[in-house]
């Protein structure tokens, strides 16, 4: 098995890993953030360079380093390979490049884009981009697009991933969109406006790293933070039927699939990736339609958790216990009990 | 007695004097006259106002652009920032033909501040990344009821013909910044080219 060195954290990973997969394997800060790669769609990864590393030693037998930085979703590992993600300045200036190029055509129209709060370019830019643009030119703009009933195409926010291409090759029959014309003209579309229906297209929403691709259904209703994540599930005959409702007070705003620590679609109980069919996402917002699991876990570093208390403890209750040290011997219970000193995590009796 | 000023207040029999009560009260009158010769704390509101600083908060105003369009898109920004929780909003897609009236494809339907909630802490105009929101000098007026208290749009938004100025409260970076139409924020729908 290969032994792979990220930021001076050493691993061993089967055959064929790619760097960015070892990292993953590791977590924590060192995984590099990647807009394109996904990793449960095959041929992903490779066009926005976000990912890219140093590699310091090319592997144990050719301790040479590669003269640039590679793109760590498509590089395999190789025994012995060292490589500097968060530990290289070089690494961390070019990756701010390239944020700088992703947003030269993107609107920051963020106030009104409904992917805000759950948005991977967001994220990226806040934490790996300078606050500043230099570009002084007109960004392109395109007018919305209509590709059906359920899914909202804005132009102007793609960053050009291709991962809904890829979604619509490996999981639909028959993809009716893809990126047409080339270079800085290039843009996803249907051609001549066909329409998007089929039973999985709806994961395009899903995957879209930023708010390119989003839930008609869903649009304008709310801002992200003002929903509450549940976990739900049900009966369904085309998918797994495991999915995230979005509730706003008693009503379902909307449905998506469930998310891992990566940002990408989790896999479901049997192991599989738990992409959801039309059904699921756009026809089933009633509460009744769904067995509950419970809150959703969210990111506390997300603006999402923004008031969900769930990982809320009780204050030691200074009143109780002090009362209870009180010369009369009164026990004093307040509510269910959860304010008594007694039942407090880590007290000892 | 932390301050050595607690005074021991002793329950003795009242004199012949105390038990009348009438130099207590003269002496009581006599403070309340003296009143009458000393400059007066208060003023005459509203006919007269106090000097207020400029960058005084009070009522807040929903401000239009140069073209007369609605500047907030309802993101939101302003009640995740809220510290009293006071401010609500609803938000609408702009039609076409309504982009005199709305700056963004997105608009706030409702957008209500319950002032009884509002601790004019000036939060929300530090969020709004559209300079929408912004608290004034006006005194936000009193009313009967509670629900007089929940302003709605028609007390917030500002007349198209009477713009409220609250250029004050906008720093002369701020003012500057404005001026740079190489910003996008800075465009108005005019200025947009749509390809």
């Amino acid at each position: 098995m290969p032994k792979v060195t990220i930021d001076d954290i050493t691993i061993d990973v089967p055959e064929g890993t790619t760097i960015l997969q070892a990292a993953r394997m590791i977590g924590g800060e060192v995984v590099p953030p990647a807009m394109c790669y996904y990793s449960k769609l095959k041929t992903s990864g490779g066009y926005c360079r976000t990912c890219i590393v140093k590699v310091e030693q090319g592997s144990a037998k050719d301790p040479r380093p590669i003269p640039k930085p590679v793109a760590s979703c498509r590089t395999n590992v190789m025994d012995g390979m060292v490589v500097r993600n968060i530990t290289s300045p070089e690494v961390l200036e070019a990756r701010a490049g390239v944020v700088e190029f992703l947003l030269i055509n993107h609107p920051l129209d963020c106030p009104i884009c409904d992917q805000a709060g759950e948005c991977d370019l967001q994220d990226l830019s806040y934490g790996h981009g300078d606050e500043f643009s230099r570009y002084e030119f007109k960004r392109r703009e395109f007018e919305k697009i209509d590709i059906g009933s359920k899914v909202q195409l804005h132009m102007t926010r793609c960053i050009l991933c291709y991962r809904c291409v890829k979604v619509a090759d490996q999981l639909t029959d028959g993809r009716v969109h893809g990126v047409i014309n080339r270079g800085d003209v290039s843009e996803i579309s249907t051609y001549i406006e066909n329409v998007i229906e089929n039973d999985f297209s709806g994961n395009v929403i899903d995957v879209c790293p930023v708010g390119a691709l989003t839930d008609k259904t869903f649009r304008f209703k709310s801002r992200v933070w003002y929903t509450k994540p549940v976990d739900a599930h049900r009966d369904c005959k085309h998918c797994c039927g495991e999915v995230r409702l979005w509730y706003k007070g008693d009503e379902v705003l909307r449905v998506t699939t469930r998310r891992d620590q990566f940002g990408e679609v989790k896999d479901t109980t049997t192991g599989k990736p738990g992409w959801i069919c039309n059904e699921c996402r756009f026809d089933k917002k009633e509460t009744k339609d769904w067995i509950i699991e419970g809150l959703a876990h969210i990111n506390p570093h997300s603006v999402i958790s923004a008031n969900h208390y769930e990982s809320l403890k009780a204050l030691k209750a200074t009143v109780s216990r002090q009362l209870k040290a009180a010369p009369h011997g009164t026990k004093v219970t307040l509510g269910n009990g959860a304010l008594d000193p007694n039942n407090q995590p880590g007290t000892q009796k | 007695m932390l301050t050595n000023r607690a005074k021991v207040v002793v329950k003795k029999e009242l004199s012949w004097s105390e038990r009348i009560y009438l130099p207590a009260i003269l002496q009581g009158m006599l403070i309340t006259f003296s009143h009458l010769f000393k400059r007066t704390p208060t003023i005459k509101y509203p006919e007269q106002k106090r000097e207020f600083s400029p960058v005084y908060r009070g009522q807040h105003v929903l401000k239009r652009d140069e073209s007369g369009a609605e500047r907030c898109t309802a993101c939101g920004l302003c009640a995740v920032s809220c510290p009293a929780e006071a401010i609500t909003m609803d938000a609408a897609e702009r039609k076409k033909g309504e982009e005199h009236l709305y700056r963004e494809e997105k608009y706030a339907r409702i957008y209500e501040i319950n002032m009884l909630r509002c601790i004019f802490c000036g939060l929300c105009e530090e969020a709004c990344p559209k300079e929408a929101i912004f608290l004034t000098d006006r005194i936000v007026p009193s009313s009967f009821t509670r629900g007089e208290e929940i302003f709605g749009k028609d007390k917030l938004v500002e007349p198209v013909d009477a713009p409220i100025d609250v250029s004050a409260r906008q720093t002369n970076d701020v003012l500057e910044f404005k001026k740079n139409k190489k910003f996008y924020h800075n465009l108005t729908f005019n200025d947009r080219q749509i390809r």
